[in-house]
């Protein structure tokens, strides 16, 4: 055989174990010597809101006129025991992002929209900003691990407070934000030194256990004089009992993360690897609510992959009170989109995905802080790329197309109220899904694993 | 002036602190029977004079502003913790995580003070009259930590621009911490902190800890290529 007709003739039966992913892998480990760490969420498929679908009516329930009948989409958090529980006038919350991770103009660009949408934002890993205040009529501030810029003035200009247990990107990780972002503004209201590649703490400094944080709740309650509802935000991993745990703790709001959930820097093999899917988190979440009989007492917030209309729709069937979200609300911004739009016209970044080793479509790149669209940076130049104005009316745009399509399938179902949306008007496509969610595969009544009526 | 006097075997914390939060004139105010409550004082954001008249629970004097707390016996876990200014002294012994990520103010401690004392400070000074416990100044960003007696493990585990000052003994230090000299600064900034406090040790007894910065950046080998 000469060479030419040997060429002609490659064997290319690819492994399915050591694919070009995984080689790639184990080459980037070899020559490195160091873990891979990205940003945004699981990239690889899991079981998912996708897989269920609603039942709609038609003889045996009747759905509403699309137009002409109002289906209320109206939204109360925190009614435990704050004096001033948080009105929305949608299901779709945006979630905690921290400054440092995104620029002061993505914060301005989200508060605007969430306030002009009537729902309400988060701080994040990095304190209160002025212009997230400024421009944000509901704001969530978080009580982190890491108390970066943690201060009491900031607790009683928030709304609500949300004591960050975990994320489900990482549940039992902290944050991280790498030198590139740590700029003078970032460093200073982190108290650390500029341009260090920071790890922030895991575990909260002053409490460790479920008994130590009905007392830091208490502790938040006196100090807002029991104004302000009290969010805890869990990565969802054992998640019926956690969940239990917080309501136990004094919660007056459980936001459930799944481990599709973003993030702005961790591990990829934190992110593909720990935490179990939103879809099974949620049900977790309802059945301990239930069990504690504290189902609309205590209010659920679910995040994680939260993409459509139809994605809240079914989150809130499951038995959610509202949705979060991080990941989409940055790709309304722009994220990995192939233009950026300054001064009224777009400009192509496709070579700056490039310099960064990836393209439109596939980037995850947010921890070097050059996101090309101008999201997720501290850079002076770059930051520029997103116009608060211009972000603004994207996102709200967004969370409007949300909103309308929840009401949509709402109606079809016959419901005058999102949040009659029920587990009943749903049915799973998988196996997979239908045991997770606890809902009938279509077209049968059958729940695998489900006979003996055990809690889980 | 005379004292504003609050039995808490009468009247409920929320009472108490709600008076504190709004209702305090700069008469100062004594805190009674407070039998270990959680959570007393919190929140305090006016320069007003408080004395707790006995052992307190948790969290007591959390988030101080500019008030002068003093506790005349033990305080429970997080005494201090996220003070902002002001000051406050425990007359006995501190539990875990006192002064934890404190951003300004003095916190003194006449007596012992437990595990993570100083855990993640952020700008505040605390003065330990006796021995603090292990993990104390564990990811401290800024402040200082005075401690006239021994530590216990790993002191100043992960610290950043934190400095510790020791009059006696660490069993030992945390991953990048190390001692380094006294500078004529470093004698005068302890003399000062313990006159602060209270204390009439010799500053020339002290040792510092600091930061080595070796974790201030990952991996330099790897040319930060993750
Ligand atoms: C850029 C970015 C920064 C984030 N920063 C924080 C943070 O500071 N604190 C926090 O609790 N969660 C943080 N998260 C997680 C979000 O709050 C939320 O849990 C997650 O984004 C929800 O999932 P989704 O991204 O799929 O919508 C961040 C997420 C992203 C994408
Ligand atoms: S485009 Fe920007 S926000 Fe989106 S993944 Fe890339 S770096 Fe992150």
């Amino acid at each position: 055989m000469n060479h030419s007709e040997s060429s002609q003739s490659l064997s290319l039966e690819e492994s399915a174990g050591y694919d070009r992913r995984i080689l790639n892998y184990i080459q980037n480990a070899a020559a490195h010597g160091l873990y891979e760490i990205r940003g945004l969420g699981a990239k690889r498929r899991l079981p998912h809101f996708d897989d269920l679908v609603f039942l709609g009516s038609s003889l045996s329930r009747y759905p509403l006129e699309g137009y002409r009948e109002k289906c209320t989409t109206k939204t109360i958090l925190g009614t435990r025991y704050a004096k001033k529980p948080i009105e929305l006038e949608m299901p779709i919350t945006i979630a905690g992002m921290s400054f440092g991770s995104l620029s002061a103009n993505v914060k301005e660009a989200i508060g605007l929209a969430a306030t002009e949408a009537g729902t309400s934002t988060t701080t994040g890993d990095g304190g209160m900003t002025s212009e997230e205040r400024l421009s944000s009529k509901t704001l969530i501030y978080q009580c982190l691990p890491s108390r970066y810029g943690f201060n009491p003035d900031d607790v009683r200009k928030a709304d609500a407070i949300e004591i960050v247990i975990g994320q489900g990107a990482k549940p039992g990780g902290g944050g991280m934000l790498l030198g590139q972002k740590v700029n003078p503004r970032v460093a200073e209201m982190r108290t650390l030194p500029e341009g260090i590649d920071q790890r922030s703490a895991c575990r909260h400094p002053d409490w460790t256990g479920p008994d130590d944080l009905t007392i830091k709740i208490q502790e938040l309650r006196e100090l807002t004089d029991w104004e302000k509802p009290i969010y805890v935000k869990i990565g969802a991993s054992r998640t019926f009992n956690d969940v239990k745990l917080a309501v136990h703790a004094g919660a007056d709001v459980i936001v459930v993360d799944g481990m599709q959930g973003g993030t702005a820097a961790t591990q990829s093999v934190f992110i593909e690897h720990v935490g179990i899917p939103t879809l099974a988190a949620v049900r977790l979440a309802v059945e301990a609510l239930e069990e504690l009989d504290m189902k609309g007492k205590v209010q659920l917030i679910v995040s994680g992959g939260i993409r459509t209309g139809a994605d809240v729709a079914k989150a809130l069937a499951m038995g959610a009170d509202a949705v979060s979200i991080g990941q989409a609300i940055l790709m309304a911004l722009g994220c990995n989109s192939e233009t950026y739009i300054q001064n009224g016209t777009h400009h192509s970044a496709i070579a700056d995905y490039n310099a960064l080793g990836t393209a439109p479509g596939y980037c995850h790149h947010c921890h070097t802080g050059q996101c090309p669209v101008g999201v997720t940076t501290q850079d002076a130049m770059l930051e520029k790329r997103l116009e608060p104005h211009v972000g603004a009316r994207r996102v709200k745009n967004y969370l409007q197309t949300l909103n309308m399509e929840l009401t949509t399938i709402a109606r079809a179902c016959g419901k005058q109220n999102v949040h009659h949306l029920e587990r009943e008007d749903l049915v799973a496509l998988t196996i997979e899904a239908a045991a997770m969610a606890r809902l009938p595969l279509a077209g049968t009544n059958w729940i695998p694993g489900w006979q003996t009526g055990s809690s889980f | 002036m005379d004292s504003v006097i609050f039995d808490l075997s009468q009247t409920s914390l929320r009472e108490v602190n709600q008076f504190l939060h709004h209702g305090a004139n700069g008469n100062p105010i004594k805190i009674i029977n407070p039998d270990g409550a959680h959570n007393i004082a919190v929140g305090l954001h006016s320069p007003i004079t408080v004395e707790i008249a006995g052992h307190v629970g948790y969290y007591a004097a959390g988030m101080n502003q500019l008030a002068n707390v003093t506790i005349d016996g033990n305080a429970g876990t997080g005494v201090a913790e996220n003070m902002m200014s002001g000051r406050v002294h425990v007359k006995g012994f501190a539990s875990v995580s006192a002064g934890a990520s404190a951003q300004g103010g003095l916190l003194v401690i006449d007596g012992n003070a437990s595990l993570r004392c100083g855990i993640s400070l952020k700008g505040g000074d605390i003065v330990v009259g006796g021995s603090v416990g292990s993990f104390s100044a564990f990811m401290a960003q800024a402040g200082r930590i005075v401690i006239c007696g021994d530590a216990g493990d790993a002191i100043g585990d992960s610290l950043y621009e934190a400095v510790i000052y020791i009059r006696g003994t660490a069993k030992s230090l945390g991953a990048d911490a190390q001692f380094e000299p006294m500078s004529d600064s470093d004698y005068q900034t302890v003399g000062e902190l313990l006159a602060k406090a209270g204390f009439s040790h010799d500053s020339k007894d002290f040792k510092r800890i600091a930061s080595a910065k070796r974790l201030y950046h990952w991996n330099a080998d790897a040319n930060q290529d993750y």
